[in-house]
């Protein structure tokens, strides 16, 4: 099998957006979901969030980060390459449902997860309030698409180069503490982030919702790698997830987890990098 | 003059003909097949050993009902040609059944050659006429006349593949739904390379695929298209989506790093090649391993570590070797290697360090109670016999439950408390009308073969019910 890539643009340093020809996916896919894909044979199998789809043209969008090697191999990727394998929807859709106000938090690559949910909470019939930031104003992501798909748009950057400057959950809290009757809040990106944003959020009478990035090879519940302990319980994030109530998460076991091969990691971009300054790639 | 002959001859029949192998200290640096398979020379001497008996119970304990004196008495006659004819006739997969099916619980246990000696080698043999036709080139099959019909196979494991093939001779035009990149279910991902090449899962697909099957990977039903939406597009289904999901044993330390399942530890290794420099896939080498369970898939990943590059592997299995469910073969090839075995043996509490690493396990000696339901004796634990296996690296092999996806967004399909598909046992038939099911995802984990046998039962009951619809 092969699926086409139509269209890649860099939308920040080392972030790329890809739109790929999967008309199966973009027929069934709901905001939350995610896919797995592989570049050729001797790849890994990546999971990606669906940044957005269109069910009419069979386009799915995928936002990356340039961190691993197979990342950083993607990324060199262009309109009209083929990828190996593209799999999915995985994981269960977002429970998007009308409920009044959410609030929305993405940081860093995580804003590209919540873009879809804001277009469907929006289209539900609720009051989004999305909070998105960056390491600074060049790492911000789809801000004029999540001004569009939300009812009040936050920005906030570590050196205050765009919007607040500090955290997004500085902002959180801030709207919490403003009175305004949230239902719930959904937070996606770093695993630190959504631990702090969770901290931030536990007091409030409100639902909090993490979407976590397990590593996982199959994603449909085979493999068990994607672990995670909720409310004390040993769950599988493709299957039981992606979404968790964010009270529940042990975030220091998923971080503990996602460094599970970091030394590994580092060799692979290591020799990836020589390869391609010796032409190989 | 006579006599003499006879008992010449008797004594012959009496010495199974060895299988030719890797020697052990070779094969454990290596991921190529440990059993070589037989010379013609060996395999003319182990067929002259089959009596031909007229009332033949080995067929009796093939699950596929392989005309086994048939094929053996055309291999005695250097007829391997026929002989496979013979053997494809019930059995779309012999290549690889030759390699991985518990024959010695099964056609080898009824052999009456067994009663005072050692039985025929028939799935040796099965494998050298199946080895002989890929030498040779397979024959492309006939085509067939089309039925019209539409039958979707979910899972491309051997109860799909076995369905798909049957069905397809039929005449019906049928498409595998499977989930992976890869076809072949457990023989692609969890069976190693040492013990069934995974060029032979290939040829044996690509055989399939010329009976007109179509085969679409990364086509996950449950996600995509939900069972209903299934049965709207075709005339019949069938389920042989296994078991895939992991069971963990709920002990502390069960999360932490280096700690896997089988599933994962022998996907990565097997489908993702992770003992392939050239691949990108990452599995921890671990130096000193431990496989928690008893059956082949423990044995599986504790030979597979070894080869990875281990210093010690050892199995803890909670009960005795008489009771591991594992073939015998591979209980011996994995002791020839030098794995460990720590029998009557359970592990605790698993113990890592300030990084989240697994360090070692701690274990506890068991001994055997009273017989359970099953017959089979309990383990219980023996009181402050605690000690402690240093391990890098922890595989849990102890079974696994069949996948929960197929049934999202479905109704009307009946499931048992195991998350089983409830089936008839003759027909693979569901609650669901038009829905079969077949293999581990009605059993719980069990063997190739016995997949095989229910996908064959299934194709053959969907045939029928195509002809009545």
């Amino acid at each position: 099998m092969a699926y086409k890539i139509l269209e890649k643009e860099e939308i920040a340093p080392s972030v790329h957006r890809m739109i790929i020809d999967a008309p199966d996916i973009a027929k069934a896919a709901k905001a939350g979901q995610f896919i797995i894909l592989r570049i050729d044979e001797r790849g890994e199998r990546v999971p990606l969030t669906i940044a957005d789809f269109e069910k009419e043209t069979g386009k799915v969008a995928i936002i990356f980060q340039e961190m691993g090697k197979s990342t950083k191999q993607l990324a060199k990727l262009s309109a009209g390459d083929f990828l190996e394998d593209f799999v999915g929807p995985l994981g269960n859709p977002a429970d998007v449902r009308k409920l009044g106000t959410v609030i929305l938090v993405g940081g860093g690559v995580g804003v590209a997860p919540i873009y879809p949910q804001a277009k469907a909470y929006r289209s539900a019939g609720n009051k989004v309030i999305s909070i998105i930031g960056a390491r600074n104003k060049d790492l911000l992501l789809l801000e004029e698409e999540m001004r569009e798909a939300s009812s009040e748009l936050y920005i906030a950057t570590d050196d205050g180069s765009k919007g607040q400057h500090g955290f997004v959950t500085d902002i959180l809290k801030k709207i919490l503490d403003s009175g305004e009757k949230v239902a719930r809040v959904v937070i996606v990106g770093p695993p630190i982030m959504m631990k702090v944003g969770t901290g931030v959020a536990s007091p409030y009478d409100v639902e909090i919702i993490v979407s976590l990035n397990s590593i996982m090879v199959d994603g449909t519940g085979m493999c068990g790698g994607c672990r995670v302990m909720v409310d004390g319980e040993t769950k599988f994030t493709c299957i039981d997830g992606p979404e968790f109530d964010a009270r529940k998460v042990d975030f220091v076991q998923l971080m503990n987890r996602l460094a599970m091969y970091r030394g590994e990691e580092a060799k692979a971009v290591e020799k990836y990098e020589e390869e391609c300054r010796c032409g190989l790639h | 003059m006579e006599e003499l002959h006879e008992e010449k001859q008797g004594k012959a029949k009496k010495e199974r003909t060895p299988m030719p192998e890797q020697p052990a200290e070779e094969r454990i640096k290596n991921f190529s097949e440990v059993a070589l398979g037989y010379s013609k020379e060996d395999a003319l001497a182990e067929a002259s050993r089959c009596l031909s008996c007229k009332d033949p119970k080995c067929v009796e304990g093939c699950p596929v009902n392989v005309d086994i004196p048939g094929f053996i008495k055309l291999v005695s006659e250097e007829n391997f040609e026929e002989a496979i004819e013979k053997i494809k006739a019930t059995n779309t997969l012999p290549a690889i059944c030759g390699r991985v099916c518990p024959q010695e619980t099964q056609c080898e246990a009824l052999c009456v050659l067994g009663k005072k000696g050692q039985p025929v080698a028939i799935g040796r043999l099965e494998r050298f006429c199946a080895d002989y036709e890929r030498e040779k080139g397979v024959k492309d099959p006939e085509a067939m006349t089309p039925t019209g019909k539409k039958v979707a196979v979910v899972g491309s494991g051997p109860a799909g593949l076995t369905a798909a093939a049957d069905l397809a001779k039929l005449g019906h035009k049928v498409t595998i739904f499977e989930s992976l990149h890869k076809a072949g279910g457990v023989l692609s991902y969890g069976i190693p390379e040492f013990r069934l090449p995974k060029e032979i899962v290939r040829q044996e697909l690509e055989y399939i695929k010329k009976l007109g099957v179509e085969v679409k990977p990364n086509y996950i039903i449950g996600r995509i298209k939900t069972l209903d939406e299934l049965c709207d597009d075709f005339d019949a289904v069938f389920l042989g989506t296994g078991a895939g999901l992991p069971n963990f044993m709920g002990i502390e330390g069960e999360n932490l790093n280096g700690v896997y399942s089988a599933n994962e530890f022998l996907t990565r290794v097997n489908l993702m090649k992770a003992y392939d420099p050239e691949y990108d896939t990452m599995v921890r080498h671990g130096k000193h391993v431990l496989v928690v369970g008893g059956g082949n898939v423990a044995m599986d990943a504790a030979r597979s570590a070894l080869r990875l590059g281990a210093e010690e592997v050892s199995i803890v299995y909670r009960r005795g070797e008489d009771e591991m469910p594992a073939r015998r073969e591979e209980i011996e090839h994995a002791k020839e290697e030098g794995i460990i075995f720590r029998l009557l043996t359970n592990p605790v509490h698993i113990l890592g360090d300030e990084k989240f690493n697994v360090t070692g396990v701690e274990c506890i000696k068991m001994e055997l109670g009273e017989a359970d339901k099953s017959g089979r004796r309990s383990p219980v634990p023996v009181e402050g016999s605690e000690f402690l296996v240093p391990a890098d690296v922890v595989v849990i092999a102890i079974g696994t439950s069949p996948n929960p996806i197929i049934f999202k967004g479905s109704e009307g399909l009946e499931q048992n408390k195991r998350g089983t598909v409830v089936a008839d046992e003759e027909t693979g038939a569901t609650s669901k009308c038009g829905v079969f099911a077949g293999g581990d995802v009605v059993t719980g984990a069990a063997t190739v073969i016995s997949a095989m046998g229910a996908g064959k039962k299934s194709a053959k009951a969907i045939d029928e019910y195509l002809k009545e619809k």
